[in-house]
């Protein structure tokens, strides 16, 4: 395992960076900074990375360009592995979603979070129940409710991928219509999936709040519930009656099922600590735009920021999390096991 | 009559000499882009986008989507000089196009290709223009059980086409389908057949496959009979523009059938891959010159190029009104969008009036920018096959493996890329057909994916492909297709007979 | 696209029967490999999930292994269509080696090979497609030295311009690159 090998690289450069506290030579990219995205185009992730190359290049944040890779082959295996393996490149980030958490244990490729550096946290996406706006269903504990009342199978929840995010909360949402169960219908990507929703091919969806708001403006479309502890606090307008604050929350519809999303940054391991402090104030600058903010209400996100070792902890129990509701799901692959997470975070490798 | 006013308001906003300016900028990027395996749109978004944010959002997206008509023109470049398709609707393209080039009619087959791009493009933006809504609509009809009897109807039209062993073909063809499934299985997110190698997670990428097969195979094919490209001698003609228009208008029909392929495929979206290689099928299998195919004859390079365009163009109404991109390329036009804060959905055609037909009229003006300027490059292009073949050769294997190195950004790919050449090498001389190979490699995966969805959502009841008259007839159409040749023969026998053959 | 085999190339070194058997034979190894690991995936029925992730490359291996059975047995019994021509003469074959093995060559030079204890240092791809083109030219062209050079300092010059500076696409590099601090 590389692993000393990394805390003692990082120990030499905290010492360094310790040594040169204070001096105002702060590091900066030297060339075309990589911004890898662990899916394909058109989805959450994409699109929040596109944005945000949109809104450095807008504001001139950064001296060097930002060039945007979609790398989604194997569940996102393609572009973690590309940034596992190029230890101390400072010259590239990666934004993640669930498949950080859910594409090891899925599948058995060998990477984790402990083979990068954290960076920071952007956002918290939601996720909302969908249904057809010509469905009778008026709230989640109807839809529920049909769901228990009608044959094994009869409904069909499509979601993004196999064994990911949108799977494990149809598991979670399975505990509760026990012993019915959804039959699940994966596809590439969340817009594809409303666009099932849409036209009537599955009966309910789990998409994120900006995979599927086009589709409630245009009145397609019907919200339920909002898989969170408490409502969204974005209280304008989206349609003409209802903002995102009038959605009620799972557990206030008899369902008691939580799930969110990490909109985070991550670099390879080994990098310097002046490097990561780089990209996190970089983050924070692009977070105090006004088009960041207008981003996150009209995805209805949960704009939350965190970096250094709260984040890092925060990964660390998000692993449990997930390697908790995967293996309670069957979920895990069958393959070479992945090692069980530790509760506690790894050691930090940017420590001061 | 409220869209052509639309459309003369958003002609207004376009026809600036600035805007003007801005779209050979954008197509001329993309011509590069297209020519160049290994470079892709969101290269050209990487370079243009800071230029953009000091424009209206009209200018810019019309800049943006300029490259994309260009990636559409210059695809067809490469696979007509050199066997190598940039893009995978560039492919059928190879199949007429480079023979023609080896025969010395390099020109006349760019032009035919621009022409017939241009003349799709058009059909499907009039199509945007004044039936989006109604088309929109029909896009939602298409579940996985649709998706499938698509792929279908495309892997149908191309059995039974060839004249050599029908085992090669289905060997082949099966060979492209195995590869297809290496990698990760998304419907169970399983891995398969990657036994434990990390290169083989992201499975076979068809660029490094066709780079192989078409490229490499070809300049060893021509190494083996004598250091030259046969008949490649191209004489310049500077009229050949104007004497291939002459021979153009006798396809109409072609064309026509192929604009028809093309939108239906791009709006439902099944892509402009699939309705190049149906287009080319259907050409082959209903001209009457269909034997000449696949030995220079213009009428196979009008038929895929027509239908890529036209599903290349129709691609972005699905991708305007419910965001789902067809292509790569389209996707980065999304990315655009949203950086201005432009939501894809239904109501942008309600909100933001004057930026849909803004771009709904560069789409018109785009298309002739483009079509003058690649044009006036025929002699240019053509003139390339007069290098000698000992420098041309090694900038070819060159390009080719920045090409493949660039998919994945691994050395692997570029030995993968070697492999497929030899074998690309053997298997022309051997008779295995390459089409349907490829074709299995670009859409195999899909057409399994839809297929284990519908069987999914069906709990294994096949029925659920005839379930609807939708479904139903686009099955029935392959199924069409697959017996054609003894639907053919009973038709010649007997006339008057021919449904129990198609049962 | 058959390129006929002139007919002044000389003997020939393998008949098209001799490469059909050969080929079937690959044929029918990958589809072996392919049954193995879909038997291991399961090619049935599995519930929830629908069709097994191995059903579909089951059944494709399947129909491979049947048809390359076919063209095998026809090679074997002498009756697969030209099985008596040429497959490819000794100095055609000679020529296709004369630019396999370079571009061979060249691939090992982009990226450097480790077999053992020797290990070649990849020179980058610019460097070394200069290298491949200039030889190939003079090798094969007879072209002059001189043009060559130009030509293979020429091609990497403006491939480098378009891909690092340009489109911002990095390709390898090797030494020579890093002494101008790329």
């Amino acid at each position: 395992m590389t692993f000393t090998k990394i805390s003692s690289l990082a120990v030499c450069a905290a010492a360094l960076a310790a040594f040169g506290a204070g001096s105002a030579s702060a590091w900066e990219p030297t060339k075309p900074v990589e911004f890898v995205i662990p899916a394909g185009t058109g989805g959450g992730a994409d699109q929040m990375a596109r944005f945000i190359q949109g809104v450095i290049t807008k504001h001139s944040l950064m001296k060097q360009p930002m060039v945007v890779v979609n790398k989604g082959g194997g569940a996102g295996a393609e572009g973690f592995l590309e940034v596992k393996n190029a230890k101390g490149d400072a010259h590239k980030i990666i934004i993640t979603l669930s498949n950080l958490f859910t594409t090891p244990y899925g599948t058995g490729v060998p990477f984790s979070y402990k083979d990068m550096t954290p960076v920071a946290m952007l956002a918290l996406d939601q996720f909302v129940l969908w249904v057809n706006k010509d469905a009778p269903y008026k709230t989640a504990k109807e839809y529920i409710d049909a769901v228990k009342a009608g044959t094994d199978k009869q409904f069909k929840m499509g979601g993004t991928g196999s064994k990911q995010e949108d799977q494990i909360i149809t598991a979670a949402l399975e505990r509760v219509t026990s012993p019915k169960k959804f039959i699940y219908i994966p596809y590439k990507g969340g817009g594809e999936v409303a666009t099932q929703l849409v036209g009537n091919h599955v009966n309910s969806t789990v998409n994120n709040p900006i995979e599927a708001v086009a589709q409630w403006r245009g009145g397609a479309l019907r919200p339920l519930c909002l898989f969170d502890g408490k409502r969204s606090t974005y209280t304008g307008k989206v349609t003409e009656t209802q903002a995102w604050s009038d959605i009620p929350t799972c557990k206030e519809s008899g369902l008691p099922v939580e799930y969110q999303m990490l909109r985070g940054i991550f670099m390879p391991s080994g990098v310097k600590p002046d490097e990561v402090a780089f990209y996190v104030d970089l983050f924070k600058k692009v977070r105090a735009t006004p088009d960041w903010k207008e981003f996150m209400e009209k995805g209805a996100f949960n704009d939350t920021f965190m970096s250094g070792e709260d984040y890092k902890k925060w990964v660390a129990a998000a692993d449990k999390t997930h390697f908790d509701l995967m293996k309670e799901a069957g979920f895990i692959a069958s393959g070479p096991p992945p090692a069980a997470p530790a509760a506690a975070p790894a050691a930090p490798a940017e420590k001061k | 009559m409220e869209e052509l006013n639309s459309l003369f308001q958003g002609f207004a906003v376009v026809l600036t000499p600035y805007n003007l300016f801005l779209m050979c900028v954008g197509i001329v990027l993309g011509v590069i882009i297209g020519v160049l395996p290994g470079l892709g749109g969101a290269n050209g978004v990487a370079i243009l986008l800071p230029l953009t944010f000091s424009m209206s959002p009209t200018s810019a997206i019309i800049m943006l989507s300029c490259i994309y008509w260009g990636a559409l023109f210059g695809g067809a470049i490469t696979s007509i000089l050199f066997n190598i398709p940039g893009e995978p609707w560039s492919v059928a393209t190879t199949f007429d196009g480079h023979p023609m080039a080896q025969r010395g009619r390099a020109d006349e087959a760019l032009t035919a290709a621009f022409t017939s791009s241009f003349v799709g493009a058009l059909f499907a933006v009039i199509l945007i223009t004044f039936l989006a809504p109604i088309v929109a609509k029909f896009a939602l009809k298409f579940g996985p059980a649709e998706f499938f009897a698509v792929f279908f109807l495309t892997f149908a039209s191309f059995i039974g086409m060839g004249k050599g062993s029908p085992w090669k073909t289905v060997a082949a063809m099966t060979l492209g389908f195995a590869l297809a499934s290496v990698g990760l299985d998304k419907v169970t997110g399983t891995l398969r057949l990657t036994f434990g190698h990390e290169e083989l997670l992201t499975g076979f990428d068809f660029l490094i496959a066709v780079i192989g097969l078409f490229g490499i195979g070809e300049i060893l094919s021509s190494m083996e009979s004598g250091l030259k490209f046969q008949g490649a001698a191209a004489k310049i003609r500077l009229n050949a523009v104007l004497t291939t228009w002459k021979t153009l208008p006798k396809y109409w029909f072609t064309s026509i059938r192929s604009c028809i392929i093309g939108c239906w495929m791009g709006i439902t979206p099944g892509g402009a891959t699939p309705a190049s290689f149906m287009s080319y099928a259907l050409a082959k299998k209903f001209s009457k010159n269909g034997a000449n195919f696949g030995k220079g004859e213009v009428e196979g390079v009008i038929a895929p190029e027509t239908a890529a365009h036209a599903a290349g163009t129709a691609a972005l109404l699905p991708m305007l009104t419910l965001g789902i991109p067809g292509s790569p390329t389209a996707a980065v036009l999304l990315g655009g969008l949203l950086i201005w804060g432009l939501q894809p959905g239904p109501l942008l055609f309600v909100e933001q009036k004057e930026f849909v037909w803004g771009l709904i009229a560069s789409m018109y003006l785009g298309n002739f920018v483009g079509l003058i300027i690649v044009l006036t490059c025929v002699p240019l292009f053509a003139a390339i096959l007069r290098i000698p073949f000992s420098i041309i050769a090694p900038v070819i294997l060159v390009i080719c493996a920045v090409g493949a190195y660039t998919v994945h950004n691994s050395m692997f790919d570029v030995w993968l890329m070697l492999i497929f050449g030899f074998a690309g090498y053997v298997f022309n001389k051997l008779g295995y057909p390459l089409a349907p190979l490829v074709l299995a490699i670009v859409l195999g995966d899909k057409a399994e994916e839809s297929f284990r969805q519908a069987m999914l959502g069906s709990q294994g009841d096949l029925s659920v492909f005839f379930s609807n008259w939708l479904v139903g007839g686009i099955m029935g159409l392959g199924l069409l297709m697959l017996f054609w040749p003894v639907i053919a023969w009973v038709l010649e026998k007997a006339t008057g007979r021919t449904k129990s053959a198609e049962a | 696209m058959n390129h006929d085999d002139s007919a002044d190339d000389g003997p020939s070194l393998v008949s098209n029967r001799i490469v059909e058997i050969i080929v079937a034979l690959l044929f029918l190894l990958c589809s072996t490999i392919v049954i193995i690991d879909s038997v291991r995936l399961g090619f049935g029925w599995i519930e929830g999930e629908g069709p097994a992730p191995g059903y579909f490359p089951f059944y494709i291996a399947v129909f491979m292994a049947v048809a390359s059975l076919a063209t095998l047995l026809q090679a074997v019994a002498g009756t697969i269509k030209d099985g008596g021509a040429s497959f490819v003469s000794v100095i055609g074959f000679g020529r296709v080696l004369s630019v396999l093995v370079p571009t061979l060559l060249y691939v090992m030079l982009i990226g450097g090979l480790k077999i053992g204890p020797i290990a070649i240092p990849g020179l980058g791809l610019y460097v070394a497609s200069g290298i491949f083109i200039a030889l190939f030219m003079i090798v094969f062209g007879k072209d002059h030295p001189l043009k060559a050079l130009a030509v293979g300092a020429a091609v990497p010059f403006v491939l480098f311009l378009m891909f690092e500076k340009w489109f911002l696409v990095p390709l390898p590099k090797g030494p020579i690159e890093a002494m101008f601090g790329f």
